[in-house]
């Protein structure tokens, strides 16, 4: 195992257990594990919550490091490209037209817009010039406040504006067993792409290498978009979309051990697990016994972190 | 041999090559050589797949480009594109391994280790294999791509402009590497070049295209003349006979 691996699996271990022990109602460790009462709380909410975090912020992070490859730009993430905006419309249509549709079937949909509005993003950005790398991300966020707007302005004439708030600003206080299993499946998803780990690496030295070296490279495309955008869909419908991870994680990972996906996306799938982690830990403690969104946490430091990616000092443009 | 029949090619509505009929000999190294613009780098591109065949035909050792499997080709053929491109944030030694990725995909076994010492070895690249692409010199990030071509280990491998970052050391090295591997009849070697003197010191056949068109071709005692490359870049060059073979002094 290497050793950013290692300790990345130590300050998980760290924080689950912390995780587990902190909340509202003040139960002590040891009665977690052996009143009856406890234990039905940590069954029912605390191991859900942790969990829920933990999936979330592994599935993004693996998602925005995908996206990075296949755009060869360090500064994009679905949040910040359309991707979120994107499946949040396709939510939102569902919400609207049919509302008696089953969990699948709006992350289905949910999905399905999520792929088109990245498909959109991707056939914009193939007219800049390369030697502008900002152009990209900039150009992906004007592209993600059209959608945003145009979304917002659908759930206000439908009268479902709370929705987005919670679809945009992942969230764990309502995670409860049989609330959030969908969380599971988008880790499953986000762990196949370790099988892609290769071709995904090779697809971020460029179309040309990639032909060079034999790699179907229309069809690692298709894979790469396919898995953000289904983890940006459960993910939205399930939680709420936590903004930054995936561009934050796969940035520091790839400071220190580059973009070797084989060796670099369990520490990333960690990284951005225990981040969310513990964004929703100090959410829990800084106002005892209210709590702030993880979303909202991670929101601010990641947005800080970005900026600094941007014009901070030797920032590595690809 | 790499067989191209009536190859012609346009970017919008522009004629860039016409009509290009030409046979590569299997074994040795072959030189291309033009003005810029000549149309050198998109000939490779067609032979290498990487544009797609408008109007003609490409084979390699009677493999139809246009028809074969681009995983099957990747066996045959490797490129070393002019740009390589920004780099990615990779470790010199895993892009290295990336050129066994045809043979293996995904699960290296010794030989393809061995393959990649070897390429490392062969561009004194073992001292930065724990550097990343976005921390080396212009010259060290493109012997690191050739190396990656090297290290795919095919009949085919096409260079284009490999010597533009290299210095004069290093420029050296690599003409002798493949030259060693193209006497052994390990390799046949397609490289674009700006230098005639590399192309008369090392190549066995010189091909010239102007315009999209083919100007000459043949053994480089015998085409590379002050006639024929005068009127090649259109400009007075002069050729002198030196250790025995043509030498262009064109600061003369
Ligand atoms: N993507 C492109 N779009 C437009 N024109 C191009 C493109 N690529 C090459 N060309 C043109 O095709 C011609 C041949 O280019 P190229 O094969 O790169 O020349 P060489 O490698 O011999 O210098 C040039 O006139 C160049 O401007
Ligand atoms: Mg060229």
């Amino acid at each position: 195992m290497s050793r950013p691996l290692l300790l990345t699996c130590l300050a998980l271990a760290g924080l689950v257990a912390a995780s587990l022990c902190v909340g509202a109602a003040s139960v002590s460790p040891l009665q977690l594990f052996s009143d009856p009462e406890g234990v039905k709380l940590l069954l029912l909410s605390r191991l859900p919550r942790t969990a829920a975090a933990m999936l979330s912020g592994a599935s993004m992070a693996v998602a925005g490091v995908i996206m990075q490859l296949l755009v060869r730009n360090r500064f994009v993430e679905p949040g910040t490209t359309g991707t979120v905006e994107a499946a949040m419309m396709g939510l939102l249509a569902v919400t609207m037209l049919a509302p008696g549709t089953p969990i699948l079937g709006k992350m289905g949909i949910s999905a399905a817009a999520a792929l088109i509005g990245m498909a959109g993003f991707l056939a914009l950005i193939r007219r800049l010039p390369p030697e502008e790398p900002l152009m990209v991300p900039l150009v992906g966020i004007i592209y993600s406040g059209i959608i945003g707007a145009g979304t917002t302005f659908a759930a206000y004439q439908a009268d479902l504006l709370q929705y987005l708030g919670t679809w945009m600003n992942g969230e764990f206080s309502g995670v409860l067993a049989g609330r959030y299993e969908l969380l599971w499946l988008a880790g499953l998803v986000a762990g196949l792409a370790y099988l892609y780990a290769d071709r995904f690496t090779i697809a971020g030295l460029g179309e040309t290498a990639s032909i060079g070296l034999g790699l179907n490279y229309a069809q690692t495309l298709w894979i790469g978009m396919v898995t953000v955008s289904v983890v940006t869909a459960m993910v939205v419908v399930t939680v709420g979309a936590v903004p930054f991870v995936g561009l934050v994680v796969p940035n520091i990972v790839a400071r220190i051990m580059g973009d070797n996906l084989r060796a670099s996306l369990p520490v990333m799938a960690g990284m951005g697990a225990g981040l969310v982690l513990a964004s929703d830990v100090l959410g829990r403690i800084i106002r005892f016994p209210y709590e702030i969104p993880a979303g909202t946490i991670f929101g601010a430091v990641g947005a800080a972190v970005f900026l600094w990616l941007l014009l901070g000092p030797k920032p590595r443009v690809r | 041999m790499i067989a191209v029949r009536n190859l012609s090619h346009r970017i919008g509505g522009a004629p860039i090559l016409t009509d290009l009929t030409l046979d590569l000999p299997k074994g040795g190294i072959t030189a291309i050589i033009g003005p810029n613009g000549a149309g050198k780098s998109t000939l490779m591109g067609l032979m290498a797949r990487l544009l797609p065949i408008q109007e003609g035909q490409v084979e390699v050792d009677g493999h139809c480009v246009a028809r074969t499997k681009t995983e099957a080709l990747a066996k045959r053929l490797a490129i070393v594109t002019q740009r390589v491109g920004v780099a990615s944030r990779l470790r010199v030694g895993d892009l290295v391994g990336f050129g066994r990725w045809p043979h293996h995909h995904g699960r290296p076994r010794p030989e393809d280790h061995a393959a990649v010492e070897r390429a490392l070895e062969a561009f004194d690249l073992l001292e930065l294999r724990g550097r990343f692409l976005d921390e080396l010199s212009g010259g060290q990030n493109q012997r690191a791509f050739i190396a990656m071509g090297l290290a795919q280990e095919t009949d085919w491998l096409l260079l284009d402009e490999p010597l533009n970052n290299l210095d004069m050391y290093h420029a050296r090295a690599l003409m002798a590497r493949i030259h060693g591997l193209s006497r052994a009849g390990v390799r046949s070697v397609v490289m674009v070049v700006h230098d005639i003197n590399y192309a008369a010191a090392w190549a066995d056949h010189v091909v010239a295209l102007k315009d999209g068109k083919l100007d000459f071709q043949g053994a480089p005692r015998e085409v590379l003349t002050s006639a024929r490359l005068s009127e090649l870049f259109g400009m007075k060059i002069g050729v002198e006979e030196i250790a025995g073979r043509p030498t262009v002094l064109h600061h003369a």
